[in-house]
């Protein structure tokens, strides 16, 4: 087990390593920083003496080893953009966009699951049929469009909520959280739908397909036939058992719920990690974007490795398969 | 250690709401201010920001004007020195008096070789203090419009700078931060409260401002909204009360929401296209032995085929000031007689390609941004099938602004044959432009955007005498003449200055618009 778990995160240095090349390599391809930081006025020979300074004027080879020297030493270079550490413009955006994305992925199993279940037991209820019609859309809007649809109807419509940011946040010293104050709570409301909307419909999805299968199985016709009450059968046997395919669906869903958060976090101008990404991109800011790019790496890596160990603990057949395994080894 | 505090936004805001007079300006842009160190980032909205906390000896007012500032009077004691008086009994927001010392020192620290605002006083060669209040910059070569780039060097606080180890702008350089880049000191009349990048930047008034306060304001808060539709939606939710720029599509419709208004104005940028006329091939045309655009009758024709009232109908709705002349009104050199455009006439832009030799026309790319002028692209397409009419096959190549830059520029060796470029004198002179754009060899560092290295002896010659002619009436005289030539030469198409446009709150009273696009927030004056 725990070999395993040292295998996996071996492995999450690899992947990194690899997207930090290849991140590196695609770089060259975006543009000059330097027409974004000096002014139109600035000479070739100034320009010249900052591409110099930031190490620009190397091949990218070159840049790439730099950056992994500093970075072994925990030093991840200055933003572009923004004057700053990178490790520092990161760690203060972690918090807004985990917060986001937990309530996200929050919410579309809170509301993806019971559904799922719902439709899969009444199949032909005709509220099944609006849940499923609904889902649909939301699977086809893109994300952007659900998020300015959102903000038109509940911020310029009814005056509810806030169109953009992030409300007053407590800062905790090493965190800082919205759900502290109402404003920070109201501001997460419409960027946690858009950004769940998508996810929501999968899982609900997954759960329907998943009841359908399991409950024509062996298992559910002798928990009947053992009289069994339905609640029982529904919940405990069948529901049980659709568990591990959305175990694997959603961990691997937190991943690209955090990479993919740039949208929505666009959208409303919500300050965490994808926001930086995009405007890092626009300002060919190469510092923020392989740090960028090389942590969610590692959150893909982590991610899934959960996702493996949690499945002990769901699936007894696979902890009894490992049993039996390294009994023959 | 657990630290918990209520960020000071909260705080601040019930006190802004429980007092009755409390009068707060919430404005948005596009992107966010890139720092707060006065000689980093020279880019607009960033210089506008710094303007409200920082000043300079010298102050440019919405209508462009230069106001006393930090220093009360200026004159020439010598065709290469400047006198400055400076104001007495300033206080910089820390407390510290502002002196003669500070303007040596930060004058001196614009031109280190990291500022990137160098080019404002590049020409300044010896700061000297003369005594407390007195202050001499030497200029190189005569500079008679250093005082139309002053504005742009700011003053900090010797002692304050010096203290917080942030005496040189520096970026880039890990352990190296720029303090001064992520707090303020100025004497201006707003002091910083709390900035969180790409979040919120927020003013207070400076009770201890030296001069008239012509604002009513108590608090003034800058909130950067990336995406332009949340922009809109924010204005109209009125959780803001002013931003800018309306993406032209929104226009009509906020003009038509009750409480909204939308101020238009012409910008100072020129928005123009360039052709390479200096490679003996043309880029497109391999093997030929041939670059047509040398020939004048070409370029005239480029010129004639294009329909600049299409462009400003159709793809600018009306948003833009169709132009003739490579600067805008408002820059010092613009002449109204010279911004009649050579009137749109494809079957004579046919007849000039023919009598060049290109009756059958020939093909060429067009390099043009995406993402950095108003529908940049957009004009770029229009342009495409125009030319095609009077028989010229136009490539479009386009591209975001990084990359696009870097293709024309001199990196790249001027990498073109055919271009999109906006440009706004940084000087609002005209000399800045014929230095830049117009001309190669007026000085050191002259045609650095001149990608199509258009040249012309005569206004080279006129470039240089402008650059340290002293007598005004001379000088505009001589651009006028340079800038005739040029017009005759057809060495660039220019093409329009594309529109301010600003959103609006009627809780905002009075509001300037500055054709520099900058928010002048000491001139607010809410409801």
């Amino acid at each position: 087990m725990i070999a395993f778990v040292i295998r996996r995160l071996l492995q999450s240095l690899i992947v990194m390593l690899t997207v930090g090349f290849v991140a590196f390599s695609m770089f060259n391809f975006l543009g000059d920083p330097i027409n974004n930081m000096v002014g139109q006025d600035a000479t070739e020979a100034e320009r010249e003496h900052l591409r110099h300074v930031l190490g620009l004027d190397q091949p990218f080879y070159i840049q790439f080893l730099v950056y992994l020297g500093n970075a072994l030493q925990g030093q991840f270079g200055m933003s572009y953009r923004l004057g700053m550490p990178v490790v520092r413009a990161l760690a203060e955006r972690l918090p807004a966009t985990l917060e986001l994305v937990f309530c996200a992925a929050g919410l579309a199993l809170l509301v993806g699951v019971p559904l799922g279940v719902y439709t899969g037991l009444h199949r032909d209820r005709w509220l099944s049929k609006v849940f499923l019609t609904l889902s649909l859309i939301g699977i086809s809007l893109p994300t952007f469009l659900i998020g300015i649809l959102l903000i038109l109807v509940f911020a310029v419509y009814l005056g509810w909520l806030p169109s953009f940011g992030r409300g007053d946040v407590v800062d905790l010293g090493w965190w800082t959280t919205g759900f502290l104050t109402v404003s920070g709570i109201k501001a997460l409301i419409l960027p946690a739908i858009t950004l769940a909307l998508f996810q929501l419909t999968l899982v609900m999805r997954l759960v329907r397909a998943e009841m359908m299968e399991v409950l024509r199985t062996d298992y559910i016709k002798f928990a009947r036939a053992r009289g069994l009450t339905n609640r029982a059968v529904h919940f405990g046997h069948a529901l049980r058992n659709t568990l591990v395919p959305v175990i694997t669906i959603t961990g691997l869903q937190i991943g690209s719920l955090i990479a993919f958060a740039i949208v929505t976090e666009t959208v409303f101008q919500w300050p965490g990690m994808g926001l930086l990404f995009l405007q890092a991109v626009q300002f060919v800011d190469v510092p923020v974007m392989s740090s960028y790019l090389v942590l969610i790496a590692f959150f893909f890596v982590a991610i899934n490795l959960v996702v493996d160990l949690l499945y002990y603990f769901v699936d007894p057949r696979l902890r009894a398969d490992r049993a039996v395994a390294s009994g023959h080894g | 250690m657990r630290r918990w505090v209520i960020s000071t936004a909260l705080a601040l805001a019930f006190a802004a709401y429980g007092a009755a007079d409390a009068k707060t300006f919430r404005f948005s842009t596009s992107g966010d201010i890139n720092g707060l160190d006065p000689h980093l980032n020279n880019e607009g909205p960033t210089n506008a920001m710094k303007n409200n906390i920082y000043e300079a000896l010298i102050f440019r007012d919405p209508d462009l004007k230069l106001r006393p500032s930090l220093a009360t009077e200026w004159n020439q004691t010598s065709p290469t020195t400047w006198r400055f008086k400076l104001r007495q009994g300033v206080k910089f927001h820390d407390g510290t008096p502002f002196t003669a010392d500070d303007v040596v020192f930060s004058v001196k620290r614009n031109n280190h070789d990291q500022s990137d605002l160098r080019t404002y006083s590049a020409s300044v060669v010896e700061v000297k203090k003369i005594d407390a209040l007195t202050v001499d910059l030497v200029t190189r070569v005569p500079d008679p419009i250093l005082p139309q780039n002053i504005p742009a060097v700011f003053i900090m606080s010797q002692a304050w700078s010096e203290k917080n180890k942030t005496p040189t702008p520096v970026r880039g350089i890990v352990g190296n931060e720029s303090y001064a880049n992520l707090h303020a000191n100025g004497t201006g009349p707003f002091k910083l409260l709390d900035r969180v990048a790409d979040t919120r930047t927020v003013l207070v008034p400076n009770p201890d401002w030296w001069g008239k306060v012509e604002h009513n304001l108590t608090r003034v808060e800058f909130r950067p909204i990336v995406n332009a539709a949340t922009r809109v939606a924010a204005l109209l939710s009125g959780e803001i009360d002013m931003m800018f720029p309306v993406p032209l599509q929104d226009v009509p419709r906020l003009k038509r929401s009750a409480g909204i208004r939308v101020m238009e104005g012409p910008e100072l940028r020129t928005i123009f296209l360039g052709m390479d006329q200096h490679r003996a091939e043309l880029l497109d045309m391999p093997g030929s032995g041939k670059n047509p655009f040398k020939d004048k009758r070409v370029r005239e024709a480029f010129y004639k085929a294009i329909d600049i009232q299409a462009i400003h109908k159709v793809v600018m709705r009306g948003a833009s000031a169709p132009t003739g002349l490579m600067i805008a009104p408002g820059i010092n050199g613009f002449a109204k007689d010279l911004n009649d455009r050579y009137p749109f006439d494809p079957d004579g832009a046919k007849k000039l390609l023919a009598d060049a030799g290109y009756p059958g026309g020939f093909t060429v790319t067009l390099d043009c941004p995406n993402d950095r002028y108003v529908n940049d692209e957009a004009i770029c397409q229009a342009v495409v099938p125009m030319l095609a009419r009077v028989g010229v096959t136009v490539k479009l190549n386009a591209q975001t602004k990084s990359k696009h830059f870097d293709k024309i520029g001199q990196r790249q060796n001027w990498n073109t044959s055919f271009y999109m470029l906006g440009w706004t004198p940084g000087t609002y002179d005209a000399h800045n432009m014929l230095y830049n754009i117009i001309t190669l060899k007026s000085g050191p560092g002259a045609g650095s955007n001149n990608s199509g290295q258009y040249t012309n002896p005569r206004v080279e010659e006129l470039t240089r005498q402008i650059e340290s002619e002293s007598d005004q009436e001379k000088r505009n005289k001589m651009i006028w003449e340079a800038m005739k030539l040029h017009k005759e030469d057809f060495g660039h198409i220019p093409l329009h200055q594309q529109a301010l446009a600003w959103g609006v709150r009627d809780s905002v009273a009075v509001l300037p618009q500055p054709p520099n696009d900058a928010v002048v927030v000491r001139f607010v004056k809410m409801k």
